[in-house]
């Protein structure tokens, strides 16, 4: 080993490093989470005792988070693009997988690369090259043939489709790891044993499949609910909760409302990156 | 003949949807965004093709020297971020027992979901002025009066390491793991020091993590949008800033879509270097991380 297993003074020196990483770790998300619970109109010190107030109070000042029609606003925008983007993502990130896996023709390592390509793409820039191709179309055809297509300008339809171009690469890889395990002679068995090939696929291929497609679902979601950067561009009136928060915090100023949503997400997301692990993990360990 | 066609037609029908979405929401994009920023603009609705926009972006130092300052921070934080990130990774992978392995490795997945606006909120509670570093220091009178850590580069480069740290370490856990003790072990038995073995097993073998882990946390930085301004306040000058700012602001789309391409094309021949010098591909580094 690199390290004896004698607990040396440089062993121990090591621990305390991972041990201040850690902490360095924790230390925002605490910060971010726990002035919720402070009964005080600015998220800072000193403590003025514990209050659930900004979670379930009805009046101002003190507006808890689930009175707050805006936030509530946002957190469902939220919810239905980052459910769209996962719907789509995992849909699309399947075939690819089979496409990828199964499927034998021209050029796939350089189509593989293509897949795989949107995921160093900074979020700004697929945001704007989404926004300035939909409102050309969308220009193009009021100009020429009078019709006005509402769904190209921002809003909710562009924020899926600019979360979905690079999602779909996540899931696609996801899935695609997991169909490169696949044992083809179960496939083949159940053939012989004269199974059609769409029963062979939903009885034995996609149960297979199917930790995967709800880890890359997760993942998906969660990634939808957390994006700002290709979001920012493509919003329009209907704007999902970081958007929101932003809008927020550069407007109004932080407020422990705030915290009390920050709370929230880190609870929220953390339960939903636990089960995608759980869900994988189970299944890999045949 | 029949099975041959069946065949022939799933693979179209798989097809559809991969050249749908990268056809359309990849490749026409960004030639249309291409197209859009050779476009100068020489009088209202009027348009004249040309490279007016990237000379702009030449004549105006303000531009490209918030080009050259998002590139070398960026630079600095994947430096960072695997510096203080590699030991970690090693840990979990190599050192710690295996029960504490998966709780380690967990505790790195978890906060790799919370958005970065969360985390960037909460950078700003413990580092302003009225914030927890600042109060408990004055608490404790090592500060005599209260000090602002936030709107600086420090606090900037902070942010951004610990925003995507994880990325790099997560690859870099799966790579390790992978790795045979034994292989370790040999390099000792053959005489090696920790430092030889270190140098010639250790870090060739977690090339293909390292490499992944720098290209994912390069791109993220230098495409991050919300670390540097809220952390950096309004001079963070990050070149993000200066995208939102012809498209949103000045509606200077055709300047911005420049900008945009200039951020593709800066980002894309670093990524590219850093594969040619380590000899990794796309394919092997960030596919399978």
């Amino acid at each position: 080993m690199l390290i004896s297993r004698k607990p040396s003074p440089f062993l121990w020196a090591y621990r305390a490093y991972v041990l201040a990483f850690f902490i360095f770790l924790a230390a925002p998300l605490v910060a971010a989470g726990t002035f919720a619970f402070n009964d005080s109109l600015f998220p800072a010190l000193p403590w003025q005792g514990f209050t659930l107030d900004w979670f379930f109070n009805d009046t101002e000042p003190k507006l808890g988070m689930f009175h707050d029609r805006r936030l509530l606003r946002g957190l469902y925008y939220s919810f239905v693009i980052a459910g769209f983007v996962a719907a789509l993502s995992v849909f699309v990130g399947t075939t690819n997988a089979f496409l990828f896996v199964r499927g034998d023709f021209p050029a796939k390592n350089a189509l593989y690369i293509l897949m795989i390509v949107p995921l160093v793409i900074p979020g700004v820039i697929l945001g704007i090259s989404i926004l300035v191709l939909a409102s050309d179309t969308a220009n193009y055809l009021e100009r020429t043939i009078d019709l006005e297509l509402e769904f190209l300008r921002p809003g909710i339809f562009l924020v899926v489709l600019g979360q979905f171009s690079f999602v779909t690469t996540i899931t696609s890889l996801v899935i695609t790891a997991r169909l490169k395990k696949f044992d083809a002679s179960m496939e083949e068995a159940a053939l012989n044993l004269g199974a059609t090939r769409a029963r062979v696929l939903r009885t034995i291929t996609l149960p297979f499949l199917r930790p995967a497609m709800i880890a890359a679902g997760i993942v998906a979601f969660l990634v939808s609910f957390e994006n700002f950067n290709t979001t920012l561009f493509l919003v329009g009136s209907e704007a999902p909760l970081t958007i929101t928060m932003y809008d927020r915090m550069a407007k109004v100023g932080s407020t422990p409302v705030l915290n009390a949503v920050s709370f929230f997400l880190i609870i929220g997301s953390g339960a939903l990156a636990l089960i995608s692990i759980l869900v994988q993990r189970d299944k890999t360990d045949r | 003949m029949q099975q041959k066609d069946i065949k022939r037609l799933t693979l179209y029908l798989l097809f559809a949807p991969f050249v749908l979405w990268i056809f359309l929401l990849i490749l026409l994009p960004h030639i249309g965004m291409v197209i859009l920023s050779l476009r100068e603009k020489i009088a209202p609705r009027v348009y004249e093709f040309g490279l007016g926009n990237y000379i702009d972006f030449i004549n105006e130092p303000i531009y490209w020297n918030t080009l050259l300052r998002t590139g070398s921070m960026s630079l600095l934080v994947t430096a960072l971020a695997l510096i203080i990130g590699f030991p970690i990774a090693y840990y979990i992978a190599k050192i710690a027992g295996n029960r504490s392995r998966g709780g380690l490795f967990l505790l790195c997945l978890i906060p790799l979901w919370v958005s970065d606006l969360i985390r960037a909120f909460g950078w700003i509670l413990l580092l302003r002025e009225t914030g927890v570093i600042s109060t408990f220091l004055l608490s404790y009178g090592i500060i005599e009066t209260p000090i602002e850590f936030l709107y600086n580069d420090a606090a900037v480069v902070v942010g951004l390491v610990y925003t995507v740290i994880l990325f790099m370490i997560v690859p870099l856990v799966s790579t390790l793991d992978g790795m045979d003790n034994s292989m370790i072990e040999a390099g000792y038995n053959l005489g090696g020091n920790s430092f030889t073995v270190m140098r010639r097993i250790i870090i060739p073998y977690a090339m293909p993590g390292i490499v992944s882990g720098c290209i994912v946390v390069f791109m993220l930085t230098a495409g991050s949008y919300l670390t540097p301004i809220l952390l950096g306040g309004k001079n963070s000058s990050w070149f993000t800033e200066q995208i939102y700012d012809q498209f949103i602001t000045r509606f200077n789309w055709e300047s911005g879509a420049a900008f945009g391409f200039l951020l593709l094309a800066f980002t894309s021949i670093v990524i590219w270097l850093g594969l040619k010098l380590s000899g990794q591909t796309l394919a092997n580094t960030v596919a399978k991380s």
